[in-house]
């Protein structure tokens, strides 16, 4: 694998990931807030497996547990698990076509809501309304654009 | 690392990135497991917190903008008329706000009255002044309450200072009050320091009362206070009347006259008490209004000559007979009061 020359794209497109997770929304749109992070770690951890592997994803759901004040950890699992699953098909989803890499992340996502589920479960905090299911739908609908430019800004000046 | 997954058999790397995973997982377990117990993982995550405040800051950032943009498209014609709104809203709450300080202070007058009345534990009833008549020959006040309130005639009146003076007629609605102050009016004192027994005369000034034939030898100074001695059956004894303020020789230079300043604010205030619980006793066979100066006697009617008019003005508006007073200062005989 060639070294991208857009190195600047992962950590940043990662802290932009970050921030739309912080931004505040009105109440109403709060349970549709996209799980930003995990859709930018899918897109970096199919394309540059190199770079970012389990210890990355772990490190960032840490980050983003400290970030959002949620309980510490949790994030970083359910990061792990998705980046796992994703070094495990990463080689059959490349060659997916875009709209079922989406269909694929999708399911990925229901899953991350399921983790997330169960450990508030095991833990016995409180559980995420539902409304919070569709949040999953939604960022199963962002991968195709968010892997375009994602794309598009990595790719920029190699050819 | 090879770009094309082969078949699904188990590769030495897979059994790595199991056990990787693993870990991974392991941690994160403790890590959750630690920070839901709570305990030192608080601390570290308290100072981690102050490390991302700068992320925070940022992810606040949009909206401020966006607030800020809109506060700055706030036009000038909305400044203007916020600013309008508000000033007729400053309009408003100031009256309000003066018509809270008349209210106040009505309340510390209406406090004021109620004391004097709670000192003597009296049965009294309140009264607004209607009207008020002051001239050096009359000195009255109308109530609004009257016969139908209960009013009787003879009863005292008084205010937070002391006594003002009595009720001389009663309509169904109104009273009126002959102030203490009307050069018709004698009320018998007597100085609460030594005891001693004098008359009080109206001088025709709401600001000053004469106490005539003190004898030389009486016991009297300036600052004395005067109080209601009770005789003649008229007023309650107790009630202040005044203070002394000067004394001197009076023309017959054989007795003293005392000029004496009403304890009672008779030119102020809009409301009065009427004294319930004091039944005057009224003499119906020779006497019923014992203070009215016409009938008292010598020191009276020399008195009433300075002011020229006056000596007529009781007989006709007063058709009373002789009060049960023969107090005349130096021999008052009067019956004990109640």
């Amino acid at each position: 694998m060639s070294r991208p020359r857009n190195g600047w794209v992962l950590p940043v497109s990662l802290l932009l990931a970050l921030l739309l997770g912080l931004v505040p929304l009105p109440e109403l749109l709060q349970p549709l807030r996209p799980y930003w992070l995990a859709l930018v770690l899918a897109y970096w951890a199919l394309e540059e497996p190199d770079r970012v592997g389990f210890g990355a994803a772990f490190l960032l759901g840490v980050i983003a547990d400290l970030v959002f004040g949620g309980l510490l950890g949790e994030q970083a699992m359910r990061l792990t698990i998705m980046a796992f699953i994703l070094d495990r098909f990463r080689a059959r989803m490349r060659f997916f076509p875009l709209s079922q890499q989406a269909l694929a992340i999708g399911v990925l996502l229901v899953n991350d809501r399921v983790v997330s589920a169960v450990i508030h479960l095991v833990l016995g905090a409180p559980q995420y309304p539902w409304a919070y299911w569709w949040a999953a739908l939604l960022g199963m609908l962002l991968w195709v654009p968010l892997h375009l430019v994602l794309d598009a800004l990595r790719l920029r000046r190699r050819g | 690392m090879p770009p094309y997954a082969g078949p699904p058999a188990a590769r030495p790397g897979d059994v790595a990135g199991v056990l990787r995973l693993l870990a991974y997982l392991i941690l994160a377990t403790a890590l959750m497991v630690l920070d839901h117990r709570g305990g030192w993982l608080h601390a570290v995550r308290a100072q981690a917190e102050v490390a991302v405040q700068p992320l925070w800051w940022l992810a606040g950032l949009p909206s401020r903008l966006g607030t800020g943009l809109r506060e700055d498209a706030v036009t000038r014609a909305r400044l203007a008329r916020d600013n309008e709104v508000l000033r007729n809203a400053m309009l408003i709450l100031g009256a309000r706000n003066a018509r809270l300080q008349a209210a106040a202070a009505e309340n510390a007058r209406l406090r004021g009255l109620l004391a004097s009345a709670e000192r003597g534990r009296l049965d009294v009833q309140l009264a607004a002044i209607l009207d008020i008549d002051l001239d050096p020959t009359r000195q009255r006040l109308v109530l609004d309450a009257g016969s139908g309130n209960g009013v009787r005639t003879g009863q005292a009146v008084i205010d937070a200072g002391g006594l003002m003076g009595q009720v001389i007629a009663t309509t169904p609605t109104t009273a009126t009050v002959l102030l203490i102050t009307d050069p018709d009016h004698v009320v018998p004192a007597v100085v609460a320091r030594s005891g001693v027994r004098l008359m009080v005369y109206g001088a025709g000034r709401t600001d000053e009362l004469h106490a005539a034939d003190v004898p030389l030898s009486a016991d009297v100074r300036t600052g004395d206070v005067l109080l209601t001695s009770g005789m003649g059956g008229r007023f309650p004894p107790g009630f202040a009347i005044g203070v002394v303020q000067a004394l001197r020789p009076d023309d017959s230079r054989a007795f003293l006259e005392g000029e004496v300043k009403p304890a009672a604010q008779l030119d102020r205030g809009r409301d009065v008490l009427l004294l319930r619980g004091y039944k005057p006793v009224v003499a119906t066979k020779n006497a019923s209004s014992p203070c009215l100066q016409g009938e008292i006697g010598r020191g009276c009617e020399a008195r009433s000559a300075e002011p020229g008019a006056t000596s007529a003005a009781p007989a006709k508006e007063q058709p009373l007979p002789n009060p049960p007073l023969p107090t005349q200062g130096r021999e008052p005989q009067a019956e004990p009061a109640r």
